[in-house]
């Protein structure tokens, strides 16, 4: 250490720019991926699209005027209306919230599950052969048939303990993020079991560091990019998933639009009225293509081998 | 390989028997009850009578083997004496389906044809575009037709089936109508024409599955080539003077297809549960059409055998993938 030490020391004198936080080059780098930053823009106006939209069109999407039934484009509504007369443009809005909503809030939940069991197997010698044998025995269930059985059976339930909009909120959510954290544990199993070896780690630990705070201060954010590129793809297929499931007639109820309800809704009238299925559609596959742009630019910046210094 | 083939097997067991203890838990659970739809005028014994008759008064592990039982001993043996015409099946109570109290293996031996059609096609013309178009990217990395091809990909497998399936019948069957935008199940190939109405009305749900397919394999096939294009074997084919042709279709093509045969061979069960959604948009009425609309109708019985058979498409081609692998890579030698 002692003559390695000097030369580095030596040209940093001369570079007296203030320390930068790593997040800044993983940032520059993301910048150079076009079809990240594209992604991102497209992205953003989406949310803007649907949390602040509904302030500047100050239109109810439940209210039903069977006069202005099945309209095309116009001023009054840009997008139509349906069948009822609701306004398309208030009905997307909306239904985005939910959509978003759900994709994020399933993503997060699945991702502190997945996490949560990657680093205690990880780390506890203890956990790993039976946590690992769970994460197995649900990569071999049949997610999609089971998402159904679990919506379908828990429903009614769930929808008299927390109301209706609520209570099938938190199911989808839930039967989303448990069906959705296995990948998420295997790579953060990984990465802990090569990080638990290195020298902080030891340091940490000779000091007298308990577990519970190596793994929050020391483990936790080595394994943060991993973890944020599987977060990217956790919205996109949980979106995915959820469209899926209202387009099954087995999500959201119809007078709680979202955009896969919309699709589904939209089916019967596609001779006639073909907007009303194409909007939600572009909608759903213009969020999932820009989250996953976004998750191809971040796994490129993350990966100190490209990030060029 | 022998070895390490039968104790994958010996582990596959209690892996199936674990998730068939889960779903049928899992549906025993369920609030539905099959004496639920009948007349209210049938006196309270006599019901009583027919939900014993059915087998609802054991205990819950009773009737877990008794319905394991059934599962994997008399209904497959029903559904191979049917496919086959042997005399093999077994005698014994079988699994009734509640809504149309037939056995559950005479419905699915009537459905899978029609599944097995859609899917595998979807997945033979998704894995046919899929390799030249991985092969071509990886080969000329970072020209047009790359950059197109990886772009195109992205978009493939970020559009849910169930909005290219309706995109596709829109174009296609409602502005264009070369097909028709419902699958027509009581056809029967007889001759010429019949064939073509056959083809016309299997193209649009295959190729919905084959564009989501092709995106997912292509990515694989572009990413394994890439790997094996720098490696030094390339550059020794290469040096000893053979075509370029023969370095890249025999050399480095045979080298990247085996991680993407085992990805194809792990695809295959994912590509029937998805095509649950395909068979929705079109009307097929397969075996995710039979899941979706028992399920509709809580019609426990049947999704739960339909369930079990997906679970057991898993673990059997995870398996199959792992031994693949073993085989096809000589530098990966399992004990």
């Amino acid at each position: 250490m002692s003559e390695t030490a000097p030369a580095p020391a030596a040209e940093d004198v001369h570079d007296l720019r203030p320390p930068r936080n790593q997040w800044w080059d993983v940032w520059d780098q993301f910048k150079t991926h076009k079809g990240a930053m594209a992604g991102m823009i497209v992205f953003i106006s989406i949310l803007l699209f649907v949390f602040a939209g509904p302030w500047v069109w100050q239109v109810d999407p439940g209210l039903i005027d069977i006069r202005s039934r099945n309209q095309g484009s116009s001023w009054a509504h840009p997008m139509g209306t349906d069948q009822l007369g609701r306004d398309l443009l208030a009905r997307m809005m909306y239904g985005g919230r939910v959509s978003v909503a759900v994709g994020l809030t399933a993503m997060l939940l699945g991702l502190v599950l997945g996490t949560l069991i990657g680093v205690l197997a990880g780390y506890f010698k203890l956990f790993d052969g039976p946590l690992m044998r769970v994460t197995d025995l649900f990569l071999a269930l049949p997610l999609l048939p089971l998402l159904l059985i679990l919506v379908t059976l828990f429903r009614d339930p769930l929808e008299g303990a927390f109301g209706q909009a609520m209570g099938v909120f938190a199911l989808i959510v839930v039967a989303i993020a448990i069906t959705s954290w296995m990948q998420t544990a295997r790579i953060v199993r990984g990465d802990v079991l090569a990080l638990k070896e290195r020298e902080f780690v030891l340091a940490a630990r000779s000091i007298g560091t308990p577990a519970r705070r190596i793994n929050t201060r020391h483990i936790l954010p080595n394994v943060m990019s991993p973890i944020m590129v599987s977060a990217t793809l956790g919205i996109a297929s949980a979106i995915i998933t959820e469209s899926a499931l209202s387009f099954l007639g087995l999500g959201f109820p119809p007078d709680f639009p979202t955009w896969g309800r919309i699709l589904y809704d939209g089916r019967d009238w596609i001779e006639q009225y073909p907007a009303r299925v194409v909007w939600p559609g572009v909608f759903i596959s213009l969020t999932v293509l820009s989250v996953n742009f976004i998750g191809d630019g971040l796994r490129d910046a993350l990966d100190p081998r490209i990030r060029g210094r | 390989m022998f070895t390490y083939t039968l104790r994958r097997l010996a582990f596959a067991v209690p892996t199936v028997l674990v998730i068939s203890l889960i779903v049928f838990l899992m549906l025993d659970m369920a609030p539905g009850d099959p004496t639920g739809s009948l007349p209210l005028t049938i006196p309270l014994e006599v019901r009583e009578q027919i939900r014993q008759a059915l087998g609802l008064g054991d205990p819950v592990l009773v009737r877990y083997f008794k319905w394991l039982h059934m599962m994997v001993i008399i209904e497959p043996s029903h559904m191979l004496a049917n496919a086959t015409g042997w005399n093999i099946a077994i005698e014994g109570p079988r699994i009734l389906s509640w809504q149309t109290r037939s056995p559950v293996g005479d419905i699915i031996v009537q459905r899978i044809p029609q599944t097995l059609w859609v899917v595998g096609l979807g997945y033979l013309f998704g894995i046919l575009i899929a390799v030249p178009i991985g092969v071509i990217s990886a080969y000329k990395q970072y020209s047009w037709f790359d950059q197109t091809g990886t772009f195109i990909s992205m978009v493939g497998f970020s559009v849910p089936t169930f909005f290219t399936g309706v995109v596709f019948i829109l174009i296609f069957s409602v502005w264009l109508g070369w097909f028709p935008s419902m699958y027509d199940t009581t056809h029967r190939v007889r001759d010429w024409d019949s064939f073509l109405f056959q083809v016309r009305q299997i193209a649009m749900p295959v190729a919905v599955l084959a564009l989501f397919n092709a995106s997912q394999i292509s990515r694989f096939m572009r990413a394994s080539m890439l790997d094996n294009l720098n490696q030094d074997y390339v550059r020794t084919a290469r040096a000893k003077g053979l075509m370029e042709r023969t370095v890249l279709l025999v050399h480095v093509l045979r080298n990247s297809m085996i991680p993407v045969v085992t990805v194809i061979a792990i695809g295959i069960p994912t590509v029937f549960t998805g095509a649950i959604i395909t068979e929705q948009i079109f009307r097929v009425n397969g075996l995710g059409d039979a899941l979706i609309r028992a399920i509709y109708v809580s019609d426990w019985p049947m999704v739960q055998t339909i369930t079990f058979i997906f679970a057991i498409l898993i673990v059997l081609f995870n398996l199959i993938a792992d031994v693949l692998y073993g085989i096809l890579d000589p530098r990966i030698r399992y004990e």
